[in-house]
């Protein structure tokens, strides 16, 4: 039988997701099941002065309603998951209802509870709210005012952490031949899962077990921390996450609405189920980014760089999300330097409350952020000292002989090679026929724009010992059960979560190979707290690079007992046993043999078992990597920008993963191109929008442009594999580079169209309405 | 305060069908909590994402945007319709060959779409597919093998003679092989 890793295996999950018969959250209906609806908060900041319930719990179909003050002493406030230390964090209790006050448009103030979908939305509009306003506040800067609003009374200036890493020695900065500074403003973008947040609830009043069902990235951590919010035995709760309409970062957050859900069926004694709707979704659930970026970077004329300083002024919305403190912290500070060998360099985070939806992880979490930043300024310093960007980019990379490499920031690169996928896509380009393209454009008076991004990212959360002293409230190692039945058949447990990944296809395909059996024979269970004995869910491209490996390991340990069988029952010595596509054979005596069926039969009927080994054929691994694992590459734009119009024309993407060994070329190129799409999306036409007084003026599908198919050109994708030694796939992680490396590409092709006109930055997402403008300005200027 | 219910008769996927149903509830509702029909999903508010996607009499609709009663006497395709596991349609077992689905919730709705589109145009260009997408997003996959999953679609539609216009959509002899 023929290795199947690395080969585009069809997806496994797809026959129930092809044929209507996928189980999502809403698609669970349960024997008295009743409805949930949250009434939210229309005012960004206000004092809550009575909430008028009466008219709604008279409604016929109503049974229940609670608002903050009847949860008191039952559900307690959701807390963060990333306490990180040296930054003076405050975490100002967020309670699944507002008690006495809202804080931004979203915020939770009542809960209902009817026996019918429909009814539940008529009697939430009847309840009324009679609200005091507050001044509210919406941008970070503006919040960090002596006279802004406070949004909670006991945190001055609303400043929620104040973190830095890494040291310039003086004179660096002062003394270089070249600084270039530029102020970047990533915006405030919505993670946007077709499939809204979902969770439905079942309460056993008779064994008090506790079942939630719900749209979740990570069930075990939700469990871990729901248990404790609702005050129930981690051992009497279980939480399953079904199939998954997309996440992307906005599913690994424990929201406060799960935690009502889950006290209203325990409450009430029957199931209960919430599904949120789209407009819903973007003021109650959690954005992406809002960070303004000031990026000074010191270098020579040659183009050497010597030193980066990054300050990062974050928006974290009205509370601290789940992964809140960490994104515009550790995962972005830690990697200011990106591929560049860089010898110093200085972050200052600043984090800060304002009258918004909460931000937290979204695909990427920090690194996009960060791959911003750098991408963007290398080209301006480039085009400071007159090189070509991809020169300086060579001139300064980590040099292959470098790894394992540590950056300014004290990381340790694991491996890379950094010329070589540039050089790939280059090629793939015609990149010296393409700058002639642009000469001749240029002389025709037409804006074409050539954008690199040559990134690196920090994935597979995470060596356990780091992840802790940064403060991570969790594991972040993986665990797999490897059982073989009886007929050889094999079920295989893994605490990673995927949803819409294709993990049940690429891990079996590491299985198969593993065992020796076709994919047919392997089914894998995930996401289940009760079948799965401990796992840290699906984020931070962690699942393949951390989960894979565990099932890897687990397969091993299956396989070496397995031996020990085969040994006993062919009357040899282990060491004479090969296993080789299923078949344990003797060295050297051809015809003396055993399938790993016969084994899987032998070992579960325990009728002759080596001596004082225990029957059947199950094994578990927990793997504990000792390091993240750095996906590489390059990625272009080509653009042209209409100078009447202002409308940009992506004519070419093209890219180059290096994701180390890659398990399935299919389905990563799948995660490519949709990373792709969401990190052009940011630079181009996705932006959450909030007028002044905290009122989201982007709240649904008509105001917030998720891309369609037709803004795309193809995008031409391919890989380099440069494996990671930290695990023994040697895979990196897939499934964010697209969006990590896409938003700066895309944004240098259309500032590098406009560099006839000496601009360096124009704020994103770049609308023809603000490319015209600045268009327009600069040709008055001329 | 009750509001009358009314008789909601279709026919969906070839089987007759009725519920009594309230006068305002959406087409979409109705399949997946009356007929049972869970395939179809729902992921705006504002009828933009187009996973609620169904074919009402030969047509594409979106069945957030309809009510179950202006569905009344007609026959409706949904994804459960076109083709079981072991006998996939061709438009699904193009997307499964070319990997045009991730997390699945926005597929059932993009595959009707795209029936509809090979309806119109049977032999559309790689650009044509990208414009008569107007009416769906997917979030997770980029579009590029759901408009490889098009084509490939088109030509198996085309080579085999399957006639997307005769209303019925399910049945006998549209199957792949
Ligand atoms: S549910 Fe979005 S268009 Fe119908
Ligand atoms: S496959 Fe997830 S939205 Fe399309």
């Amino acid at each position: 039988m023929s290795k199947v890793v690395g080969t585009s295996v069809k997806r496994k999950e797809d026959s129930r997701l092809l044929t209507g018969n996928g189980r999502y959250s809403d698609d669970i209906v349960l024997p008295g099941m009743l409805h949930a609806t949250v009434v939210r908060s229309t005012s960004a900041h206000a004092k809550i002065k009575k909430i008028h319930v009466e008219e709604a719990l008279n409604h016929p179909n109503v049974v229940a309603v609670y608002t903050g003050k009847d949860l008191e002493g039952k559900v307690g406030p959701v807390p963060t998951s990333w306490y990180v230390p040296g930054c003076n964090l405050k975490e100002p209790p967020q309670y699944p209802l507002a008690i006495d006050r809202v804080r931004y448009v979203g915020d939770g103030v009542a809960l209902v509870i009817a026996d019918d979908r429909y009814a539940v939305k008529d009697a939430a509009e009847l309840i009324e709210v009679e609200y005091e306003e507050l001044p509210a506040v919406v941008g970070q800067k503006e919040a960090m005012k002596e006279d802004a609003p406070l949004l909670h009374d006991d945190i001055e200036n609303n400043i929620a952490l104040q973190w830095k890493a890494g040291e310039i020695p003086e004179g660096v900065m002062e003394n270089a031949e070249v600084v270039v500074k530029e102020s970047f403003y990533v915006q405030r973008v919505f993670p946007s899962p077709i499939e809204p947040r979902a969770a439905v609830a079942q309460y056993n009043p008779g064994s008090g077990e506790l079942t939630l069902w719900c749209s979740s990235q990570n069930p075990h951590i939700h469990r871990m921390v729901l248990a404790e919010v609702l005050g129930i035995s981690e051992a009497k709760f279980q939480v399953i996450a079904p199939d998954i309409g997309g996440g992307f970062g906005g599913k690994i957050g424990v929201y406060p609405d799960e935690a009502l859900v889950a006290f209203a069926s325990r409450e009430i004694g029957k199931p209960v189920k919430w599904i949120e709707e789209r407009s819903e979704h973007y003021t109650a659930a959690n954005a992406g980014r809002d960070e303004i970026i000031e990026v000074e970077l010191a270098g020579k004329k040659d183009g050497t760089l010597e030193a980066i300083h990054v300050k990062n002024t974050a928006n974290l919305g009205a509370y601290l999300s789940t992964m809140g403190a960490g994104v515009s912290t550790i995962d972005f500070g830690m990697m200011i330097t990106g591929t560049y060998d860089i010898p110093y360099a200085a972050c200052e985070t600043t984090g800060v409350y304002t009258n918004t939806t909460p931000t937290d992880a979204y695909r990427g979490a920090g690194k996009p952020e960060s791959t911003y930043q750098i991408e963007r300024i290398v080209d301006l310093f480039a085009r400071e000292v007159g090189m070509d960007p991809v020169e300086l980019r060579k001139k300064n990379f980590v040099k292959k002989e470098a790894f394992p490499y540590q950056n300014a920031q004290g990381l340790l690169y694991d491996s890379g090679d950094y010329e070589k996928p540039l050089n790939k896509a280059l090629e793939t380009l015609n990149y010296e026929e393409l700058r002639k393209e642009q000469e001749r454009k240029r002389k025709e008076g037409k804006l074409m724009g050539i954008g690199f991004s040559t990134y690196v990212e920090m994935c597979g959360f995470g060596p356990s010992e780091v992840v802790g002293a940064v403060g991570f409230q969790g594991g972040t190692w993986e665990n797999s059960t490897v059982r073989v039945h009886p007929s050889g058949k094999v079920t295989v447990f893994c605490g990673t979560s995927p949803h819409g990944q294709g993990h049940d296809t690429t891990f079996s395909q590491v299985v198969a190979d593993k065992l020796g059996i076709p994919i047919e024979d392997i089914e894998f269970v995930f996401s289940d707290t009760k079948s799965v004995s401990m796992g840290w869910g699906t984020y931070g491209s962690r699942s393949t690079a951390v989960g894979g490996a565990a099932v890897s390991f687990a397969a091993d340990r299956v396989v070496e007992k397995a031996k020990k069988i085969a040994a006993h029952e062919l009357e040899v010595a282990e060491e004479d046993v090969e296993f080789e596509n299923g078949t344990f054979s003797v060295k050297g005596v051809p015809g003396k043999e055993r399938a790993f069926k016969d084994i899987a039969h032998s070992a579960n009927m325990a009728w002759n078992l080596p001596e004082g080994m225990e029957p059947s054929l199950e094994a578990q691994y927990f793997f504990k990597p000792e390091n993240f694992v750095f996906p590489f590459g390059t990625h272009v734009a080509v653009v042209e920008v209409d100078k009447d119009t202002g409308e940009i024309d992506l004519q070419r993407y093209v890219c180059v993963d290096d994701v180390g060994t890659v398990i399935n070329p299919l389905t990563a190129e799948g995660q490519v191109h949709g990373g792709v799409a969401q990190g052009v999306g940011q630079a181009l036409w996705e932006g959450a929008v909030y007028n002044d007084n905290g009122q989201l003026v982007s709240g649904t599908l008509m105001d917030y442009t998720l891309p369609k198919a037709r803004f795309f050109p193809t995008i031409e994708s391919d890989f380099t594999e440069t494996p990671s030694p930290v695990n023994p796939l040697g895979a990196k992680g897939v499934g964010e580079v697209g969006t990590t490396a896409s938003i700066a590409a895309a944004m240098n092709a259309v500032v590098d169209a406009l560099s006839v006109y000496g601009v360096t930055d124009v704020e994103m997402p770049l609308t023809p309405e603000k490319v015209w403008k600045v268009i327009q300005e600069k040709e008055g200027n001329q | 305060m009750a509001v009358e219910k009314r008789n909601v008769s279709v026919t969906a996927n070839g089987q007759a069908c009725s519920a009594e149903v309230e006068p305002r509830k959406l087409l979409v509702h109705y399949l997946r909590d009356d007929l049972g029909l869970t395939g179809t999903h729902v992921g705006c508010d504002t009828s933009q994402c187009g996973a609620c996607t169904v074919m009402v009499d030969g047509d594409i609709v979106k069945s957030c945007t309809t009510l179950a009663v202006q569905a009344d006497g007609s026959e409706i395709t949904t994804v459960e319709g076109l083709g079981t596991a072991n006998d996939l349609h061709p438009m699904q077992q193009s997307f499964w060959e070319e990997h045009g689905l991730q997390c699945g919730y926005c597929t059932p709705g993009v595959m009707i779409a795209a029936l509809g589109l090979l309806k119109e145009n049977p032999n559309p260009t790689e650009e044509e597919i990208r414009e008569g997408l107007e009416g769906v997003i997917c979030r997770c996959t980029g579009y590029q093998f759901i408009i490889s999953a098009i084509q490939k679609a088109a030509t198996i539609i085309q080579e085999s003679g399957i006639d997307l216009n005769s209303q019925q959509l399910v049945g006998e002899g549209t199957h792949n092989e």
